[in-house]
């Protein structure tokens, strides 16, 4: 052992895998009567680096849900793979947290129940005491101390999707996927827990991938915009990468002066350009454009 | 009665969350769900003296067989209609059979498990009266059939409405049992 430890993926001589990473995904439903499959995406290749935060943005029934549940594992994809931390992504997984849209907690369960049963999921090996103070840990995360005996009946939308994130960052996952959790929320309420979550992702580095139909909200959390066209056939078109300094704020988001470039570049996309890839797409390997909006003058 | 409930809800709720779990399953035993339940209870009873040679064990056969198929059919509903979302929560969660037996779908399907029981109990009742007449020997229905023989109107109307009130105290106590269990969502 007199030779000193080298890194792994150094060793093995070929960059290091991409914290994850998706290869040529392909979703496709059989068609009746013999006629062609319906293609609801193919070929999206991307990779998430570890502590980045992604949202995926793309109008309805491009099969952003699709991917999300395919890296969740709920889903099996007709083709292609992903791997998270170098193992492929088989089925469900404590590794993977999920934040559903319909934030599907069991409503027989208080606030403190819906946690806990994550929590004792996770680690079951805790006595209650532990298991106690953790999901005690979440709750005063996302600012619901006094509401833990209450069940979800008795909380507002936003309340319940508060507990949906916690119960998701309770397990302490290694990444974490959101469906368009704030979909169903007033712009208000959607607000407030947007700035929490900025909040609770910084301090924890914790990896995202989360779908939004909401461009302002895209811009304040992600670091990278992956853009969809649209389906069938979609693409993963463009990624933008997000120049704004990590330290903006939903109060500060519109004086940033590359903002307004980026805004104006993804409405741009998804009012006038996301339809029309699936025939580029077809016509060979396709790879999504990388654009910084602001840095380069768009053609806008 | 109360040995022929508990027996009926000892086979119907686990068989019932079986058959609502596997679609297979389902498909296959429902044709002989369906020709067995409209089988008037009442019709095994000559079979059952038959076959067990004992009334009151015959007694306990018939108010099985009368009270397992709502119990039956409402919990296969119940299990078979458990939300998805909680289905795929407890997948992401990595949770065990057991503990998503117990602490997901069996919480989910509560209501409708119990209403499956309330309906149960109403049609035990209902059909221990009769067969009470038929076999004889003991229990209201005996009584009933007793005191037509003995020509008595008057005890005859005591116990018509003594059974129809402990029907209805039967029924309030499951109504309450339901909400129990029952979830606002």
């Amino acid at each position: 052992m007199s030779e000193p430890q080298r890194n792994g993926t150094e060793h093995l001589g070929k960059p290091a895998r991409a914290f994850l990473q998706v290869e040529g995904l392909k979703k496709a439903f059989p068609a009746a009567g013999g006629k062609a499959d319906t293609v609801i995406f193919d070929d999206v290749n991307f990779e998430i680096d570890r502590g980045e935060f992604v949202c995926i943005i793309g109008h309805s029934g491009c099969g952003k849900t699709t991917i999300l549940n395919v890296l969740a594992g709920l889903e099996h994809a007709t083709s292609g793979h992903a791997f998270i931390d170098g193992r492929s992504i088989e089925g469900p997984s404590l590794d993977r947290g999920v934040v559903f849209q319909s934030h599907a907690l069991m409503p027989w369960m208080s606030v403190r129940g819906n946690i806990g049963f994550a929590v004792r999921s996770r680690y079951p090996e805790w006595s209650r005491a532990q298991v106690d103070v953790h999901v005690q840990r979440f709750i005063d995360m996302v600012h619901l101390s006094g509401s833990e005996s209450k069940k979800p009946a008795q909380l507002s939308c936003g309340m319940k999707q508060r507990v949906g994130i916690a119960r998701a960052f309770s397990i302490q996952p290694k990444m974490l996927l959101l469906d368009e959790p704030f979909g169903a929320l007033d712009a208000l309420t959607r607000g407030s827990i947007q700035d929490e979550l900025v909040g609770i992702v910084r301090e924890t580095r914790q990896t995202v991938f989360m779908i939004t139909h909401d461009v302002d909200e895209a811009i304040l959390l992600a670091d990278r915009i992956f853009l969809m066209s649209n389906g069938p056939g979609a693409v993963i078109a463009e990624i933008i990468e997000n120049p704004l300094p990590r330290t903006r704020t939903r109060a500060t988001l519109h004086r940033e002066s590359a903002y307004y470039a980026i805004r104006n570049h993804l409405i741009d996309f998804l009012v006038n350009r996301s339809s029309g890839y699936a025939a580029r797409a077809q016509a060979g390997k396709w790879t999504p454009l990388t654009v910084r909006p602001g840095d380069t003058p768009t053609t806008l | 009665m109360v040995a022929g409930f508990a027996l009926a809800a000892l086979v119907a709720i686990p068989l019932g969350f079986v058959i609502g779990m596997s679609r297979v399953l389902y498909a296959a035993l429902d044709p002989f769900i369906q020709v067995l339940k409209p089988i008037s209870p009442l019709a095994w009873m000559p079979l059952a003296l038959f076959t067990l040679k004992d009334s009151s064990i015959s007694a306990i056969f018939v108010i099985f067989v009368c009270s397992i198929w709502p119990m039956l059919i409402n919990t296969a509903f119940g299990v078979a209609s458990v939300r998805r979302e909680w289905l795929d929560v407890s997948r992401t969660l990595e949770v065990g059979a057991l503990r998503k037996a117990f602490l997901v779908i069996l919480p989910a399907a509560a209501p409708t498990i119990m209403t499956g029981m309330r309906i149960s109990i109403g049609i035990a009742w209902l059909v221990i009266v009769a067969a009470e007449m038929l076999v004889g020997g003991t229990g209201i229905g005996y009584f009933v059939w007793n005191e037509w023989n003995n020509l008595s109107i008057t005890n005859i109307l005591t116990a018509i409405l003594l059974i129809g009130l402990v029907g209805m105290l039967l029924d309030l106590g499951f109504a309450r049992l339901q909400r129990l269990v029952t979830y606002r969502d």
